[in-house]
């Protein structure tokens, strides 16, 4: 029971965490309590719908809906009577309430995207770290959204100005800005702390809960790459550094009015950095932070020999994967789709086919490659295949041709097997389940896409300018420059700042769990218990095996189910 | 009194169950079991690399039969269990000293 002892000087570290904690929220409780006060706006009378006349309700039963609703249901004074005026207010209203239903709707698919990440990761890693390796998962969740609600939103999200398909109230009005050449950088937004304040609005909050579960997205890529071997105390600490500084920061120039989506306005470079729905943003922060932390964690024991070749590490559940991956791409019909925040822009339709197409794509590129290169249709390379089509088609999803956006997903599923096999063999990272490849490098390729093949019959006035957004083949070469500009910005801030982050943890706390427990499986020492513990409890192979990486021929490193000895 | 094990590949169980009992086989064990033989094992494919599985996944089928029984048992499940490629497994015969039915504590024969 060495993992789950409770030394004191662990106790004293653990009552000083505690002190800290609440300390913090009562300081800031106040300084909320004060803003709430203060920002309370007078709730404008609303005039009573007045009764009068009531139209008749339908008498009948209206089987074929065509009877149901009509003119008395229009907010009107005189019901059944609308004025010309009162039929504008409820239309604009409608719409808006649309936008609002879709947005939150879209949200709640991409919220459950969590899940796929959870299955899919645990199912690429070993039976002896699955509890580990699920609850990384599932508190990123948790974590994520408390740091997020903190300041990350704030950071992210509160320069914006109006949100125009929301109402178009402006209260995130507040952005950092510096000035450089004459010209204006906004860094990070100042409002939305705590969704205090003038901020507790409906639009901004649907607003947050759409941002969120895009940030969480983010937040739970590095899992997949660092796992089986990170502490679970040093993954919480992450879990808060993301969701409240470099995710919201990069966030805030792409997506909250910062510096990259001011490239056009402020230098002609077509609309400035344009990512529809997070190739960058979620998907290339998420990959690029999976990089340096496995970068700084180290390869698993028994994944490299003495000669630097690489030995396979087989997941213990291809099904739990590909079930996982089944979650995300029906979670990507919220994702992309869901972020024009608008149900009333029909060009959501045109966004869920290029986006079902190029995840497709991804799968089939994917499969051909492997069946062709390494002789069978590898199911975990087909998985991230599609997932990096998914993932590549998120820029660009709206602004393309379904041609493109399946050119786009099939160049990515091919890419992501390149890149999968030049992380492990070149640079030799260990990343159990392909998450640098998936997110960093098909994110990479997704907003530089944009730059290549966007049409021209979208996105007029994104980001300020006017003119729908083109790419290089379509006589957009300075669009082309700005997803450059967006792509290697993305890659040197977050690789830095994560990097930076991760080494100064390792060095101060340590990040790796020790050999011996790694060998185990990290469900006993960091969990508590067994992920399965009626297959992984004492007495079965399973710790004997696995993870020595024997001389000589490639050995398997597995444990679990396939190498236990059920009991009878 | 004999026992005889048999380490079978898990496809054949089936088999080998159906023409023991026909023969008259009242019972027997088996288990999941791991192993090699001259074999060794084999590769399979996971992301791109080739790796060893050295234990094999088998199933063993333990009975045991007065000593009349042991050449047709062994026979039956020998026939049963082949397919001619390698990896069919392996039978071992052993003398037995002796088997008690827990229930009325009967010896030899009569317990099997």
């Amino acid at each position: 029971m060495r993992g789950i002892e409770t030394t004191s000087s662990h106790r004293a570290l653990r009552a000083c965490a505690i002190a800290l904690a609440v300390g913090g929220l009562l300081a800031v409780g106040g300084w909320v309590l004060a803003q709430d006060k203060a920002a309370a706006p007078p709730a404008p009378a609303a005039p009573a719908p007045a009764v009068a006349a009531p139209a008749p309700p339908p008498s009948k039963p209206d089987p074929a809906g065509t009877a149901t609703g009509g003119i008395a249901d229009v907010t009107a004074k005189t019901a059944g009577k609308p004025t010309l005026e009162e039929m504008a207010e409820f239309v604009g209203h409608n719409r808006v309430a649309i936008n609002f239903v879709w947005t939150l709707v879209a949200g709640f698919l991409v919220m459950f995207m969590q899940a796929g990440f959870a299955l899919a990761e645990t199912g690429f890693t070993r039976a002896k770290n699955v509890g580990h390796t699920m609850m990384m998962n599932f508190m990123v969740y948790a974590i994520g959204m408390t740091g997020y609600w903190i300041c990350g939103f704030a950071l992210h999200m509160g320069g914006l100005g109006p949100i125009s398909t929301l109402g178009g109230t402006n209260l995130l009005d507040s952005e950092f800005v510096i000035t450089l050449f004459g010209k204006e950088f906004g860094l990070f937004g100042m409002k939305g702390f705590f969704l205090a304040g003038s901020t507790y609005d409906v639009a901004v909050f649907a607003l947050f809960l759409f941002q969120m579960v895009f940030m969480d997205t983010a937040a739970t890529i590095p899992t997949g790459a660092m796992a089986e071997r990170w502490k679970f105390s040093s993954f919480v600490v992450y879990g808060f550094f993301i969701s409240m500084f470099t995710y919201p920061l990069f966030a805030n120039w792409v997506w909250g009015g910062g510096w990259l989506s001011q490239l056009g306005k402020n230098f002609g470079l077509g609309h400035g950095h344009v990512d529809f729905a997070g190739s960058s943003v979620v998907h290339m922060v998420g990959g690029v932070t999976a990089l340096a932390g496995a970068m700084v964690l180290g390869a698993r024991i028994g994944k490299y020999n003495k000669d630097g070749s690489a030995n396979p590490i087989p997941g213990h559940n291809i099904p739990m994967a590909a079930l996982g991956c089944f979650i995300l791409a029906f979670g990507w019909f919220g994702f992309n789709p869901g972020s024009t925040l608008a149900g009333a822009d029909l060009r959501i339709a045109v966004v869920a086919v290029n986006t079902m197409l190029a995840g497709a794509a991804g799968a089939v590129a994917a499969m051909f490659y492997m069946w062709s290169i390494y002789g069978k249709p590898d199911p975990s390379m087909l998985i991230n295949g599609m997932l990096a089509g998914l993932v590549a088609i998120t820029a660009p999803c709206a602004f393309v041709s379904s041609f493109w956006a399946f050119v786009i997903g099939a160049v990515a599923g091919v890419l992501v097997c390149w890149s999968v096999f030049y992380v492990e063999r070149t640079l030799k990272v260990d990343d159990p389940v392909g998450a640098i490849s998936v997110h960093g490098t098909c994110g990479a390729w997704g907003v530089l896409s944009v730059g290549l093949f966007a049409d021209g019959t979208y996105g007029d006035g994104f980001n300020g300018v006017e003119g729908t957004v083109r790419g290089l083949f379509y006589g957009g070469a300075s669009q082309f420059v700005a997803q450059i500009i967006g792509t290697l910005t993305c890659f040197g801030f977050i690789f830095v700042a994560s990097y930076a982050f991760f080494k100064a943890y390792d060095l101060a706390f340590g990040m790796r769990v020790s050999p011996e427990v790694e060998l185990e499986g990290l469900d006993v020492p960091e969990m508590g218990g067994h992920g399965y513990p009626e297959i992984q409890g004492p007495g079965t192979l399973v710790h004997g095996l696995g993870g020595h990486g024997g001389a000589g021929k490639p050995q398997p490193v597995m444990a679990g189910m396939m190498t236990t000895e059920r009991g009878h | 009194m004999t026992k005889i094990e048999a380490i079978i590949k898990p496809f054949k169980l089936d088999e080998v169950k159906e023409a023991l009992t026909a023969a008259g086989v009242v019972g027997m064990t088996v288990s999941e079991v791991r192993g090699f033989g001259r074999q060794k094992g084999h590769t399979e494919m996971y992301r791109g690399g080739e790796y060893t599985v050295d234990f094999l996944p088998k199933m063993k089928v333990e009975v045991v039969v007065p000593d009349g029984l042991v050449d047709k048992v062994v026979a039956l499940i020998a026939g049963a269990a082949k397919t001619g490629s390698i990896g069919d497994g392996k039978v071992f015969v052993s003398r037995l000293e002796d088997a008690i039915r827990i229930r009325t504590g009967e010896h030899g024969d009569n317990a099997v």
